[in-house]
């Protein structure tokens, strides 16, 4: 058991990692540590975490804003926008079970590790895109702030963009303040049961090429027996004012005929639904095995599907249009090549988002820079963490 | 008036020379020359949309591919010449104000679309394709390209990037960072690198988002993959008009409040709708303090219900009129005013500067009457265009540019305008970017640890201070390597 330190605010926060660095003594930094089995194992003896540091300081519901410190569970943030009628557009999702945890990621862990869910095909979607500021306490243990608490902000170098998927490497998130969105009044799911997944990638850019605003489109290779969905299957979402929604199903099933036969999912099952796409249950994992993440252009992952398919019995879900893969297959080095250089030969990208220790440790867990990008990586990490003591070698040995 | 470096006497001494290799990397094609170097035509790159400042550069380069973007920042590197980027030079923060010493690289003629991929939804473009250029590539197929600053028809999508562009109807579609896939980024080495592609997010860190509103301080974009979405199936406006400011307000907190986001939620002051209407006659009430404009999108009926949800929100505050259009020629004449609110404002004075700060919504009332107290005691007239949705506050400072003293008051304004915009939780710039224009103050928003972490991400990337140089951070506290002449 490594040591934990749990500082109480922020200011005690960067005292303890001003002494991390003088002394260089690496630190391993997470929330409530949900993730602590994605990518590569932290070498360091002591964890820093967010987890004291908690809290809505800010709400302002007419002004579409929200700032809260880095340990706040992310449920309760979202409770507290459920009752003001409003949600984060991003719809992060809650990889606990995936991750057997028992407690629920922070609000500092997701945006920190970038983390999106179905609603990241719109331009809307993306966290990082929410995030309109931060504060955080440097590898040198300063205090910087970037961005604020607007909405349009082109003010200086964007460091929150830095911050957020740097996964704790370049600085500690100790507070965020996000963009919200009302919350639709309504929402249903169009399921078309496709052929195969070339055919329900097709549905999905047809579905996603419309005007009637899809902002969901998953495709299951298995289809959701639950529902009695059989086979692979194309989820398109829709959301907004109850009235409309009918008039847009109606309009939405036209375009999809000839793609496959229709199913309507509403209410309840269609939320369920899309809570398991966001949190990756309907992947379906098994315990002992790896979890990639690969993203990709939507056209490219039948391709990428069926080579993990054949290379090692992959199982899949797919999102965001199709472009979003998640592979569960055997936590082995020659499963991991195999993702690898499919992500590659499909020009996209790749994490090794859930593996035991060993695998993690042997591989890389997200691609290799060209060397001129990682030099300046290295350069801008030295600028953030000049001792190097911010969660060493989470990303990349 | 806003200090810029010397100029490096022993680069200046150098120019015949430094011309003539550009020239071997840039040869002469069927468009023109590939490197301008001679006086008189370099005037023609002097300045940008902030037209109050000028200075002719060195020398032009007008390359036609990555590949000779790369050579020539490669030479500059070695030779320790700073180099300015260059779109259409309609920056409105001096973004793109040559220095004397420097080779401003345009890239107006790396303007063609490489691909269109509607199933995947993106287009690649060449950094000098204009922004409207890409949404008229795909608008027969119904597509478009989101982001619409107010100079959509000139402006290059390259620039966009560059200063993370936004537009009137960022408040559903977001501004240029939202609606970026990739780029092909050049370092100041001349490495070209590809960030991103056709695939959503990073698995390691976010250059794109770093890069997105860098204002050429980190490396130049030449190519950059868009996303491209598919149109609402129609989209119309109405207009109200209010006795105050502060009701104008409530009732975009209103609106925001009751779930509706539309699709543009523009406000104007009082100067703004005189200005514009004796412009464009759009029909817009002379007796009202403020005035809105809101725009929603759907098929006729959603249009139908979301504009009477509105009116009604509209009419719970005693509008003084309330003109909701029936078709897309009505939207069109509610529009008509605030597209043409510049050159409405330009008959008024010839000169003026356009701010652009950022303010918590919640805070509009104050601000306009801080704005007016002001206006009062610089005696120079303002106009307010507001984005209200998102805060974005562009006043439109009227001054006589003949008279030296006029514009160093309309400076002195536009300053404090900004400054109260941080004091009320804002920011100095929402979407213009800083360029030279704001760079001063920069100390208003961020600390001196701030700043200097800022700097030292950009030496990061461009250790010798080449890229863009005087721009974007306050010349007291640059680094060494910034400010030390460089062997050339």
């Amino acid at each position: 058991m490594t040591d934990l330190l749990l500082p109480p605010d922020e200011a005690s926060l960067a005292e303890a990692v001003r002494e991390a660095s003088a002394a260089r003594l690496p630190l391993a930094i997470e929330g409530h540590g949900t993730r602590r089995a994605s990518l590569r194992p932290v070498q360091a003896a002591r964890t820093l975490s967010t987890r004291g540091l908690t809290g809505i300081t800010l709400n302002k519901p007419a002004e579409l804003v929200l700032s809260a410190r880095a340990g706040t569970p992310m449920p309760e943030i979202e409770a507290a926008l459920a009752a003001q009628g409003q949600m984060l557009p991003a719809e992060p999702p809650d990889f606990s079970a995936l991750f057997g945890a028992d407690r629920p990621a922070t609000l500092g862990g997701m945006v920190a590790a970038h983390l999106s869910g179905p609603r990241r095909i719109g331009p809307g979607g993306a966290l990082r895109d929410q995030v309109l500021g931060v504060r955080a306490v440097t590898g040198d243990g300063e205090v910087i702030r970037s961005g604020g608490r607007v909405h349009k902000n082109v003010t200086g170098l964007d460091l929150c963009k830095l911050l957020a998927g740097s996964h704790g490497t370049l600085g500690v998130l100790t507070e965020i303040t996000l963009k919200l969105a009302p919350r639709p009044e309504g929402s249903l799911t169009l399921a078309v049961r496709v052929a195969e997944l070339a055919a329900g990638v097709r549905a999905l850019s047809a579905g996603l090429g419309s005007p009637f605003g899809v902002s969901g489109a998953a495709l299951l290779p298995r289809g959701a027996p639950a529902l009695g969905l059989d086979g692979p299957v194309a989820l398109l979402r829709l959301e907004d004012f109850l009235q409309f929604l009918p008039h847009r199903a109606g309009a939405l099933r036209g375009l999809l005929d000839g793609h496959g036969a229709v199913s309507l999912v509403e209410g309840e099952d269609s939320l369920a639904l899309w809570r398991a796409v966001r949190d990756a249950a309907l992947l379906e994992a098994a315990p002992e095995q790896a979890v990639w993440r690969l993203s990709v252009k939507p056209t490219a992952a039948p391709g990428v599907a069926r080579t993990l398919e054949d290379s090692f019995g992959a199982r899949l879900l797919l999102d965001w249009g199709g472009g979003l893969v998640w592979v569960a297959g055997p936590a082995t080095e020659a499963a991991h090549r195999a993702v690898m250089a499919a992500a590659q030969a499909a020009r996209g990208t790749f994490t090794l988002f859930r593996a035991p220790d060993s695998l993690r440790a042997a591989v890389p867990v997200v691609p290799d820079e060209p060397a001129a990008l990682a030099a300046i990586g290295a350069r801008v990490k030295a600028v953030m963490d000049p001792m190097g003591i911010l969660n060493p070698g989470r990303l990349r040995a | 008036m806003i200090e810029l470096p010397p100029p490096n006497p022993a680069v200046l001494a150098r120019r015949a020379e430094i011309v003539a290799a550009l020239r071997a990397l840039v040869p002469d094609t069927a468009l023109g020359h590939g490197v301008i170097g001679d006086e008189t035509r370099l005037k023609a790159y002097e300045t940008d949309g902030l037209s109050a400042y000028r200075q002719p550069p060195l020398a032009v380069v007008l390359p036609t591919s990555t590949a000779q973007v790369a050579a020539v920042l490669r030479y500059c590197h070695q030779n320790g010449i700073r180099v300015v980027p260059r779109g259409a030079g309609t920056s409105l923060s001096g973004g793109a104000l040559p220095l004397a010493d420097a080779v401003v690289i345009g890239l107006m003629r790396m303007n063609r679309i490489l691909e269109v991929d509607y199933d995947n939804r993106l287009a690649v473009v060449e950094a000098g394709v204009t922004n409207l250029g890409i949404t008229q590539a795909v608008a027969a197929e119904g597509f478009f390209y989101a982001p619409d600053p107010s100079s959509q028809l000139a402006c290059m999508i390259g620039g966009n990037v560059m200063m993370n562009s936004g537009g009137a109807h960022c408040l559903k579609y977001g501004v240029t960072a939202n609606n970026l896939l990739g780029v092909t980024f050049v370092t100041i080495e001349g490495e070209v690198i590809e960030i991103g592609g056709g695939h959503l997010d990073a698995a390691g860190y976010d250059w794109l988002g770093l890069i997105t509103g860098s204002e050429g301080q980190l490396g130049l974009v030449t190519e950059v993959t868009v996303r491209i979405l598919r149109a609402a199936e129609g989209a119309r406006a109405m207009l109200a008009a209010f006795r105050s400011n502060e009701v104008a307000g409530q009732v975009v907190d209103a609106i925001i409040g009751s779930g509706i986001i539309p699709v543009a939620l523009e406000f104007m002051d009082r100067p703004a709708i005189h200005a514009c209407e004796a412009f464009a006659h759009a029909g817009y009430p002379l007796d009202a303090e403020s005035l809105l404009i809101i725009e929603v999108e759907g098929n006729l009926e959603e249009q139908d219900i979301l504009l009477g949800k509105l009116k009604e929100i509209c009419g719970r505050f005693d509008p003084i009129s309330l003109r909701v259009a029936e078709t897309a020629e009505e939207s069109l004449a509610i529009w008509k005013g605030r597209k043409g609110a510049f050159g409405a404002v330009g008959r008024i004075s010839p000169d003026y500067l356009c701010m652009d700060g950022t303010i918590p919504t919640g805070e509009l009332p104050h601000v306009l009457r801080r704005i007016g107290e002001m206006s009062e005691s610089y005696g120079l007239q303002v106009a307010n265009i507001f984005h209200a949705g998102d805060g974005n506050l562009h006043p439109l400072i009227m001054f006589d540019a003949n008279d030296p003293e006029s514009f160093r008051k309309a400076e002195a304004f536009g300053a404090d305008i900004l400054k109260l915009c941080v004091e009320v939780g804002g920011c100095l710039t929402g979407e213009h970017g800083v360029g030279v224009e704001k760079r001063d103050l920069m100390g208003v928003q961020f600390t001196r640890a701030e700043l200097d972490r800022q700097r030292a991400i950009k030496s990061a990337f461009d250790p010798a201070w080449l890229l863009n140089p005087a721009k974007v951070f306050p010349l007291d506290g640059l680094p060494a390597a910034a400010t030390t002449p460089r062997a050339a």
